[in-house]
């Protein structure tokens, strides 16, 4: 077996204690009311100066109860819950879940409703990961680069309102398409059974703005050597280790493996478009955060390519005006920016699942903490738990 | 006014209320040019209502907001120590004031170790810190003392090397002898001109001003509050008035340390061209500038960049920037020597 300089180091710790002087650990709990935590996650951390060891996430204290409450809502109703699980992308949520229950009913969902739902959840990939960009560098201590990208984020935010009439909370998908008549309301005579005018071309102006913003965001973090020298080599996740903890999206691809649902699966038509997966080399804090950076522009090519080829046509297939799922039981899973985000539905033919098991990204994520922390500095704690950018409320559901 | 400069205790009064009003006087100067300015930085107006016009009365209207709040004492915390950090951290900064010269003679005090003071004074702000962390009976509170205590330790030694190559050049410790002999350098020579120890002791400057803002825990060297670690470090106790008191210590600690830059390494209140009698008028004006420009760059600084690991930070010191400091005093002397 290999020594490491962690082993080393515990070791000469060890030996200290035994002949000098007597220690104790100091047990830390960070969080979970706590800056850097993301919302209510406790760490419970054993503390030798500045080095910690045997941190323990503790979950728990957002749990919201979505899976059972769904078994008593109707499908129409559950879109609202499952928009917050992950409130940082709330629009991506919704997605796999109307996909699950149109298949069950054997829905034919017309092209223009899903090229929307692939803007929107492209926009919504852009603006979870805006929000990274954003507080990953206030977790390194700098605050300024969270302006600039919380600046083009808003642009993202508004465009999404202007869509959906919600910023975080969307709530625009309906079984068989999406919502008609955004942002209409009861005061037009008559009603607009389409995108608002002009979202297009608004969206277009906002993804070379977007583009521009990610080349200064780069431009100002990458280029700092001590961002560089925070997070390079930092909380590195090897391939067999973040595969066998289930963690997946980008924090996945950033130690280097290739796979993204959205090749893979079909629930939305990505196959009509052009563009990369990116991958990281070591799985470094820095691979994560380049990784992201890059899905970006990515995501702003998707978007760009959906606008020119978005047909015309009806947004709503025909669907009854009770909607009853046919009994059965399906998974769809889709490439959320969190990572993996799969619902198992299981119908029994009546207006609610019978049960809904929800696979969220942020969950599996952070099971990996208790393994990347091990032995790790205190602000490293921070810097590597920042770089799995998980979100409280996709952990506790 | 010579009689007013003749009478002992006179004199004393008006020393004493020129530093009591000028340090909470710059802290709050300072406090709002870092407000206004990061805003700048970051897109955004910045304090915009409080007194009418630029929300000038910004920092006035938070202070009183501070001495409304309640004065509160954690129970398990060391009440005498607690209550008595803050104006450990105080006291550094006023004392390190007494030795700063403002005009040819315009000091509260021209000591013959004006630098040894200063250094020596301008560390007891970090032991206010540590004091503060300890007797709070936190976990975040206590490692923020410590890691101030460490830093404390890696960053006085390059702090007082650096100047070392300035005593050297100038042959004095005193500060207004410094002024001086920066004002006429080549005295011996005859050339009848000096300028600013900044160009000889370019590494010097640099390595008091990293070194500075490491004694002033300031970003990139924020380690004992860093809020994304330690919630607020040393200060996650203290609230209130007592929190005030840090809040202007940092800002007035900020001013002092660069005003004693100011003199070290860009002539102080000497400007070339000015005659001994103008400079009496014009330095304080000329010295006031010269902080500004320091503590504009320490600003910049803070909305620039993320922080060190503690580690990276004492590597920095230890690794690099003592045995840099230690090579640049070697050279000093042996340029002194070949000159002179």
């Amino acid at each position: 077996m290999n020594i490491t300089d962690q082993d080393l180091v515990r070791h000469l710790s060890e030996v200290s204690v035994s002949v000098e002087l007597e220690t104790e650990d100091m047990t830390l709990n960070i969080g979970p009311q706590h800056p850097s935590t993301h919302g209510v996650l406790r760490l419970v951390a054993k503390v030798d100066g500045e080095r910690a060891y045997d941190v323990k996430p503790v979950i728990g204290y957002m749990h919201r109860g979505y899976e059972k409450l769904a078994e008593v809502r109707n499908y129409p109703q559950i879109t609202t819950l499952i928009n917050r699980i992950d409130w940082v992308s709330g629009y991506a949520n919704e997605v796999p879940f109307i996909v699950a229950a149109e298949k069950l009913m054997e829905l034919e969902v017309p092209e223009r409703a899903q090229y929307i739902r692939l803007i929107l959840t492209e926009m919504a990939r852009i603006s979870s990961h805006l929000v990274f960009m954003a507080s990953y560098p206030l977790e390194l201590g700098a605050a300024t680069p969270l302006f600039f990208a919380l600046r083009e984020r808003e642009r993202v935010l508004d465009l999404l309102e202007g869509v959906t009439g919600g910023r975080f909370h969307p709530n625009f998908n309906r079984i068989g398409g999406v919502k008609p008549a955004a942002g209409s309301g009861s005061t037009m005579r008559k009603q607009i059974q389409d995108l608002p005018k002009g979202f297009l071309t608004e969206t277009r102006q906002a993804m070379d703005e977007v583009a521009r913003a990610c080349d200064q965001i780069e431009d100002l973090v990458a280029g700092n050597e001590i961002v560089l020298a925070r997070t390079k080599g930092i909380g590195t996740l090897p391939v067999e280790v973040a595969a066998a903890y289930g963690v997946s999206g980008p924090n996945l691809r950033a130690s280097g493996v290739r796979f993204d649902l959205r090749k893979v699966e079909d629930y939305l038509p990505y196959d009509r478009f052009d563009f990369e997966v990116p991958v990281g080399k070591n799985g470094d804090c820095w691979d994560r955060w380049w990784v992201r950076l890059e899905e970006i522009r990515q995501s702003v090519a998707i978007v760009r390519q959906a606008i020119d080829g978005i047909p015309s046509g009806p947004l709503q297939a025909k669907v009854p005006k009770v909607i009853k799922v046919p009994a059965g039981e399906t998974y769809v899973r889709a490439e959320n920016p969190k990572g993996e985000m799969g619902y198992y539905i299981v119908s029994d033919g009546g207006q609610g699942p019978y049960r809904l098991k929800i696979r969220s990204a942020s969950f599996s994520n952070i099971s990996i903490l208790p393994w990347i922390l091990e032995g790790v500095m205190i602000p490293d704690i921070i810097a590597i738990m920042g770089s799995l950018d998980f979100v409280l409320g996709d952990v506790d559901r | 006014m010579s009689w007013l400069l003749d009478n002992f205790w006179l004199l004393l009064v008006a020393k004493v209320l020129f530093v009591a009003t000028l340090i909470p006087l710059a802290g709050m100067v300072i406090g709002f040019a870092e407000m206004k300015l990061s805003a700048k930085m970051q897109n955004r107006v910045g304090p915009y209502f409080a007194g009418g016009r630029w929300g000038w009365a910004q920092l006035i209207a938070d202070g009183v907001k501070f001495f409304q709040k309640e004065d509160i004492i954690p129970e398990e915390a060391d009440a005498p120590v607690f209550k008595f950090a803050p104006v450990l951290v105080f006291i550094g900064t006023v004392a390190l004031f007494v030795v700063i010269p403002f005009g040819p003679g315009m000091s509260v005090r021209n000591l013959d170790v004006g630098i040894f003071y200063a250094l020596a004074v301008s560390s007891l702000a970090t032991i206010g810190i540590l004091v503060a962390g300890w007797s709070s009976a936190n976990k975040y509170s206590l490692m923020g003392g410590l890691r101030a205590a460490g830093q404390l330790i890696a960053y006085e030694l390059p702090l007082v090397l650096a100047t070392v190559g300035v005593v050297v050049m100038a042959g004095t410790m005193s500060l207004e002898g410094i002024v001086e002999s920066q004002a006429d350098w080549f005295s011996e020579l005859g050339w009848g001109y000096g300028f600013p120890f900044v160009i000889p002791q370019f590494i010097g400057f640099v390595i008091f001003m990293i070194a500075a803002l490491a004694e002033l825990s300031r970003i990139p060297f924020d380690m004992p509050i860093a809020e994304s670690e330690l919630v607020m470090g040393y200060l996650t106790e203290y609230s209130g008035f007592r929190f005030l008191f840090f809040f202007l210590a940092e800002f007035a600690n900020m001013f002092t340390m660069a005003a004693l830059a100011a003199t070290l390494f860009l002539g102080g209140y000497w400007a070339p061209g000015l005659s001994a009698e103008s400079l009496r008028f014009a330095g304080p004006l000329i010295l006031g500038g010269k902080i500004f420009v320091l503590v504009f760059a320490m600003i910049w600084f803070r909305w620039t960049f993320p922080r060190f690991r503690e580690d990276q930070l004492q590597s920095l010191a230890w690794k690099w920037l003592i045995p840099i400091s230690l090579v640049n005093i070697v050279a000093t002397g042996a340029l002194k020597v070949a000159i002179s």
